[in-house]
């Protein structure tokens, strides 16, 4: 047998060291801060294209000849863009919540009779609620996270509209020019010409706001997501012997330290792959970055 | 035979929707989860302390199903007027400004003081810069006492700015503070007389769910006629503490 110590979670006074620690970081509660981790990276993972859909279409309809669609492009852009962001969180998701049960109270209630609204209630049909009142806790909390997800979506659609609208202007004239006197109608001039130039002048304002976006993931605690700061704002709060086996006193520093490295980790690799993205789209544009690697190869 | 077949389906339709807003329907419970001994995380992640307790028995007498959610203090009274959740059992004292926005049961914990906790027994706590937690009763008094008041989103933070010196004294619930100064092994002090606030502690609910209320108010009824409820106070506030 070797000297492997043997130790059990179950009676930590016992413990001390290592194996204590071992013990406190595998705590449900700290398991629960992992798993936030994982939901920051969902949110990202799940933002970052949303927002873009609705950066593309904004940027689209701001450019758009159809002027009442452009007033809607412009608009969105310059609303979304004007208020704080934590302003806009939470009302947004107040109102939309309300707005769907609102909709699904009309279809599902038609002869309901009480007012919606009694003194501060807001109050709709059970068979309206979203989520359902008898669904269970994961439910409410992804649709808690789809909430948040398309908040952040929205408000971040409407600075890569600006952005993408901005790039779409930067692809030199000429080259739509060239591309109408070969004949081709409008909608190709966009799609098989413009859009695949301008990314390279996209790119550095899209990669800025990502870079806000990773930082803005906190926002989240605001919707009553329980994210990684939620976690461990509550995991470093000094903690008495009556209501834990693993007291310890205020150890929120180190948590929020953690939090510090993820973050710094996470946007160092961030640039180091939109640093590749970057040289990849220069490759043969006549950009001042295109023209450096076309010298670097001869 | 098929209008039969329609009909019995359409009846037990109707009667199933019924019983959906009736019955079928969870209580969902929402706490803060950060004001021990009254709710808080324990080291699984779940609420505990003595309202998950006094929660848990209640909803068994009222023969409804109950599941637990943690909500932010700040927000807790908008969240359950919009309809996030059903109930309020947070530490959360009867006050007449309370009273105009959701409806209360009767209280489930007497009225209890509030105190001061200090490093030093000459804090300043009449005219120095008092911690409190955001939107509660003390801080309302802080604020009209004439100290400064120093505001902060949960329990923990007030003591943590009175330890590190940000604050002269902090102002909490005196059954909230007990543990804290008990373990803190003379670093923290009560001082100053303990302050009299509030009606007690009760479940807050939506001014129209009446239904439920008349439930809990019976449920809890129960608890005070047969000594249940006492016992849980004795076993989370200690001997000393006020029972019913």
């Amino acid at each position: 047998m070797g000297h492997f110590v043997i130790f059990a979670c179950t009676d930590p006074q016992t413990l001390s060291g290592l194996s204590w620690l071992t013990c406190y970081l595998t705590t449900g509660k700290h398991l629960a801060f992992y798993g936030a981790f994982g939901t920051v990276l969902l949110l990202l993972a799940v933002t970052a294209p949303a927002a873009m859909a609705f950066g593309f279409g904004g940027a689209m309809a701001a450019r758009s000849r159809i002027l009442p669609l452009s007033w809607l492009g412009r608009g969105y852009i310059a609303i979304v863009r004007g208020v704080p962001d934590i302003a806009f969180f939470l009302f947004f998701v107040i109102a939309l919540d309300q707005g769907i049960e609102y909709l699904r109270h009309k279809i599902k209630c038609p002869d309901w009779d009480e007012p919606l609204r009694q003194g501060s209630d807001f109050i709709v049909c059970q068979a309206a609620k979203m989520p359902l009142g008898n669904s269970p806790q994961w439910i409410h909390e992804a649709y808690g996270f789809s909430l948040a997800v398309l908040t952040f979506a929205i408000v971040f659609g409407a600075f890569s509209a600006n952005v993408l609208y901005g790039a779409m202007r930067a692809v030199p004239h000429a080259q739509l020019e060239t591309a109408e006197a070969y004949g081709m109608s409008p909608r190709q001039t966009f799609w098989r010409v413009l859009v695949p130039q301008m990314w390279v002048y996209a790119l550095p304002g899209l990669g800025n706001l990502w870079m806000v976006l990773i930082k803005a993931t906190p926002l989240l605690f605001l919707l009553g997501v329980e994210d990684i700061v939620y976690w461990a704002r509550e995991l470093g709060g000094a903690k008495t012997p009556r209501f834990t086996d693993f007291p310890h006193p205020d150890w929120r520093m180190w948590y929020f330290l953690a939090l510090l490295v993820f973050y710094l980790c996470f946007t160092r690799v961030s640039e180091i792959v939109l640093d590749r993205i970057m040289r990849r789209l220069t490759r043969g544009q006549a950009t001042a970055g295109g023209e450096a690697q076309r010298k670097a190869l001869t | 035979m098929k209008k039969l077949l329609l009909a019995t389906a359409a009846l037990a339709l109707s009667t199933g929707f019924a019983m959906a807003d009736a019955h079928g329907k969870t209580i969902r419970m929402g706490t803060e989860g950060a004001y021990p001994p009254y709710n808080f995380l324990n080291d699984a992640g779940e609420v505990d302390g003595f309202e998950r307790e006094v929660g848990d028995e209640l909803c068994a007498r009222a023969e409804l199903t109950c599941e637990w959610v943690t909500n932010e203090w700040d927000s807790i009274i908008p969240n359950l007027t919009s309809g996030n959740y059903d109930t309020i059992i947070a530490g959360m004292s009867i006050t007449d400004a309370r009273e105009e926005v959701i409806d209360f049961t009767q209280n489930y914990f007497p009225p209890a003081a509030s105190a001061y906790a200090a490093k030093s027994a000459d804090a300043d706590i009449a005219g120095g810069v008092v911690a409190a937690q955001t939107s509660t009763i003390q801080a309302g008094h802080v604020a009209e006492s004439g100290a400064t008041l120093l505001e902060f989103a949960t329990y923990d933070e007030t003591v943590a700015a009175v330890n590190n010196g940000e604050a002269d004294a902090v102002f909490a619930d005196k059954d909230a503070l007990a543990p804290t100064v008990e373990e803190s092994a003379g670093a923290l002090m009560f001082v100053g007389d303990d302050v009299p606030l509030g009606g007690g502690i009760g479940l807050g609910l939506r001014e129209s769910d009446t239904e439920l209320k008349d439930k809990f108010n019976a449920a809890i009824q129960s608890m005070k006629d047969d000594g249940s409820l006492n016992k849980l106070i004795i076993k989370w506030f200690g001997e000393g503490a006020k029972t019913f």
